[in-house]
């Protein structure tokens, strides 16, 4: 995190010039946002927590009552979205914050959740083996995994885009990337997407989104390619060299993952995200995370209870 | 058998990958490394002395990081536009050469002294020494160890797929994601790997059995 430390300093200094400093630590996600807006960036909202929620049909929230704390499933490498800082053990970015929204619906604080760094290629044994609560990563909704684990929302519509620098003139969208190098993830679903010879790319295939973003930053590729709010992520860490092209080729809605056969709790969670997009929080939320990439606010997609 | 039977041709491309890797890594370890085992017994000092620097350097180096420094650091300051499959080669044909290097160096030091003494007696060069009198019977010696080496080039090929190079451990990737279950993906790439290392020592068996000699 090299440009964050200079970024936190300007903004400091702003705020000394202007003499509004305003006791500095505002309370959650210790993550300075960079440059844009500097000391008026958009703040994340607070939450409030619910008392007396009782939820005696959802195996889940009784177990975790009984437990005294909600352990929740997260990606920790996505800054803005599902990130850990390694020093400070501080987690921050979009999905982080649903799932701390919800917590507190639940009638959980922020210092009783316990977050558990789940890698994607297990998902379903983590939320079937009830090893946490409920999960929010990344998690695209789909029939093939709803057989396994049961899923709350869609709380955002991600979809396959294009990362690229941000002087770049020639790549405006999926159409225009013939002979151009793409890069993404070995055995992802964006890899094999791009890969389709009706975009003409060529394709640099590495083991981390942080190794693409690298090389596109080092002129090594010429875009990058995933889902759109990985992409936003790495846009708001790096938002003067780099941008979301912004045209969505495939549609990737997110859910909340959860126990299959806990329909109370789905339900809870379903009206949870629905409450907070009405009132506002989810767009706050939004624009102090995601939003910071430059990528303006999309109103979610509509919630699909069944 | 699903997940082979409905992939094949990416299960294909990954063995050819992962073939076609190994062999060309193979032949720049095999003549870096044979080079270099011959600056280290050389005569001459700063031959020895980069010789030794070399294994050094990179047998205590992970092959892992020297993959990065190929994909990452080479293309900036060096070649851009470099192929990832040619840096791919270059950085485990290099790893490996350390290891062959070692190999043959052991060999050749299996060679009683009196015979490279009775050849320069003859008046030959340290260099025709070397490939007549010496090379020759320290082969038989190092064709075991190097059969061990080149197998281990062969599993260690799978790091390369990180590096946005086709080979078989990267097809495992693809078909997690698309939802197989686990255990047959691994069982065939194992059944890969297999094949290949099964020809490596076969081959090498064959050679060990061509150059055996009365004793």
């Amino acid at each position: 995190m090299k440009f964050r430390k200079p970024a936190a300093a300007a903004a400091i200094a702003v705020l000394a010039l202007t003499g509004t400093a305003c006791g500095g630590k505002s309370g959650s996600a210790g993550d300075k946002p960079p440059a844009p807006g500097g000391a008026n960036a958009p703040k994340l909202p607070t939450y409030t927590v619910a008392k007396n929620v009782t939820l005696n049909a959802s195996p889940t929230f009784k177990k975790a009552k009984k437990r005294g704390k909600l352990v929740i499933g997260a990606k920790a490498d996505q800054p803005y979205l599902g990130f850990e800082d390694q020093s400070t053990k501080e987690r921050s970015g979009f999905d982080i914050e649903i799932a701390r929204m919800v917590a507190a619906d639940l009638g959980f604080t922020k210092d009783q959740i316990e977050w558990k760094t789940v890698d994607s290629g297990i998902r379903e044994t983590a939320i079937s083996k009830g090893q946490v609560d409920y999960l929010v990563g990344t998690y695209t909704i789909n029939d093939e995994r709803k057989k396994l684990v049961g899923f709350a929302g869609p709380y955002y519509k991600a979809g396959a885009d294009l990362l690229v620098r941000k002087d770049e003139k020639s790549i405006t969208g999926p159409d225009s990337l013939k002979g151009k190098k793409v890069c993404s993830i070995k055995g992802s679903t964006p890899l094999a997407e791009i890969k389709k010879p009706e975009y003409g790319a060529k394709t640099t295939e590495l083991a981390k989104y942080s190794d693409c973003v690298q090389e596109l930053l080092t002129k090594q590729v010429d875009a990058v390619t995933t889902d759109d709010a990985i992409l936003k992520g790495y846009a708001a860490q790096n938002p003067k060299k780099l941008k979301v092209i912004g045209k969505p080729f495939t549609e990737e809605p997110y859910g909340v993952g959860l126990n299959k056969d806990d329909k109370t709790l789905r339900d809870f969670i379903n009206n949870s995200i629905e409450k907070h997009v009405e009132d506002g929080t989810y767009k706050k939320i939004y624009e102090a995370t995601l939003g910071l990439s430059g990528s303006s606010y999309v109103a979610p997609p509509a919630i699909e209870p069944y | 058998m699903n997940v082979l039977l409905d992939h094949f041709s990416a299960f294909r491309d990954g063995f050819i990958g992962t073939l076609s890797i190994t062999a060309v890594s193979a032949v720049i370890a095999l003549v870096l490394g044979v080079v270099m085992a011959g600056f280290r017994v050389s005569p001459v000092p700063p031959l020895r002395f980069f010789g030794t620097a070399w294994v050094t350097l990179l047998r205590n180096t992970p092959l892992t990081l020297l993959f990065l420094i190929a994909t990452f650091v080479v293309p900036e300051i060096l070649f851009p536009g470099m192929s990832p499959y040619v840096l791919g080669s270059l950085a485990l044909g290099f790893y490996t050469s350390s290891f062959v290097c070692e190999a043959v160096r052991s060999g050749i030091s299996t060679v009683p002294i009196g015979q490279a003494e009775a050849a320069r007696s003859l008046g030959m060069t340290f260099s025709q020494t070397l490939r007549t009198i010496v090379l020759p019977q320290a082969t038989r010696i190092v064709i075991p160890p190097l059969s061990s080496i080149f197998i281990a080039l062969t599993k260690n090929s799978a790091i390369a797929g990180a590096f946005s190079v086709v080979e078989l451990f990267g097809w495992q990737k693809s078909m997690s994601d698309l939802g197989y279950a686990i255990v047959p993906i691994f069982l065939w790439v194992a059944i890969g790997y297999l094949v290949i290392t099964f020809a490596i020592s076969g081959i090498f068996r064959l050679i060990e059995r061509r150059m055996e000699v009365a004793r």
